[in-house]
């Protein structure tokens, strides 16, 4: 058995407006920072798991993502799996 | 009857929608705490507004996998009839009754006011005292109400008369203008296909009392007594 550490990124889906991506571009190219575009405000999630493979972390996580972590109408989600030495 | 209202912790609205089944129709509240799995007879279940969970993650995310948000599902899928207000609506649409998704209001502020409402669809168990086309005041108060669903959704919705209620203007004009939140097609609340389970972001229960400065939103409550007693 080893301890997984686990990255899970969610944003909203493309074609999805994001109120809040817009409001930080607005507010970016006010600032100055006029080549700023597409700008998308999402949740970074971290969890530890233990499993024996990385092939069961990456079960587990899909299975979460599935079940409540992500809503698949509006998100979508990336995540990277590290083994914690 | 015998209304059921699930109580998630969080949930802020429960008393009044019992006050409104209790004082004002003179019906029965039984309130369902988030860990009970049995309605207990109820003839009706309604989800209320707040927020549960402190809207941990979604809106509505974590109540769609309490056991008493599972016996609702149960519930739905014989025929029961639920309504979800605000944050039962979040949690309606997150449980998979409803289709489409909650985003942040395009505004990105929190709307507590009163709003006007068309009538789109009287024939449901929940609106069947109103007219088609006619004009309701009744209040919001959310943060993430701004309703979409995929282009394929929207269109099926709209075809099968399940938006039920559309924000417009006092005269019941559609547009942007009298759009509080962003809501695809002025969007409000909306039904099942099936006509059982319905969901909406205003609060009727905060409009079914002269004192509160409407009433309109109390024939919800008597169209729902009316249709269980006649069923």
């Amino acid at each position: 058995m080893a301890t997984y550490f686990v990255k899970v990124f969610i944003t909203y889906r493309k074609g999805v407006l994001d109120p809040q991506g817009v409001a930080v571009e607005k507010a970016a190219h006010q600032l100055g920072f006029t080549k700023v575009k597409n700008v998308r405000v999402g949740k970074y999630i971290t969890m530890e798991i233990e499993a024996e493979t990385p092939d069961e972390v990456k079960r587990e996580v899909e299975e979460m993502a599935k079940k409540f972590l992500v809503n698949p109408v509006i998100e979508e989600y990336t995540y990277e799996i590290k083994e914690v030495e | 009857m015998k209304f059921g209202i699930p109580v998630y912790p969080g949930s802020n609205c429960d008393r009044d929608v019992g006050w409104v089944v209790e004082k004002v129709l003179g019906h029965e509240a039984v309130y369902l705490w988030h860990s009970e799995k049995d309605l207990k007879g109820v003839d009706c279940v309604i989800v209320p507004g707040g927020f549960s969970y402190g809207d941990y993650l979604r809106a509505g995310a974590m109540a769609k996998i309490s056991p008493v948000t599972e016996a609702i599902c149960e519930f739905a899928e014989k025929g029961g009839l639920v309504m979800g207000i605000c944050n039962g609506f979040q949690i309606l649409l997150e449980a998979g009754l409803l289709p489409g998704a909650m985003l942040p209001n395009k505004t990105l502020s929190f709307i507590c006011k009163f709003v006007h409402l068309r009538i789109e669809n009287d024939q449901t168990p929940f609106t069947h005292l109103y007219r088609k086309g006619e004009v309701v005041k009744i209040p919001i108060a959310h943060a993430e109400g701004n309703y979409t669903c995929p282009p394929e959704t929207l269109k099926e919705i709209e075809e099968n008369g399940q938006v039920v209620v559309r924000y417009s203007s006092p005269e019941g004009k559609i547009s942007e203008e009298f759009n509080p939140n962003g809501s695809l097609n002025n969007i409000a609340g909306i039904c099942n296909k099936r006509g059982n389970v319905f969901g909406l972001m205003p609060h009727p229960e905060r409009a079914s009392e002269a004192i509160l400065g409407s009433v309109d939103g109390l024939r919800m409550f008597q169209s729902i007594v009316e249709s269980v007693v006649r069923a």
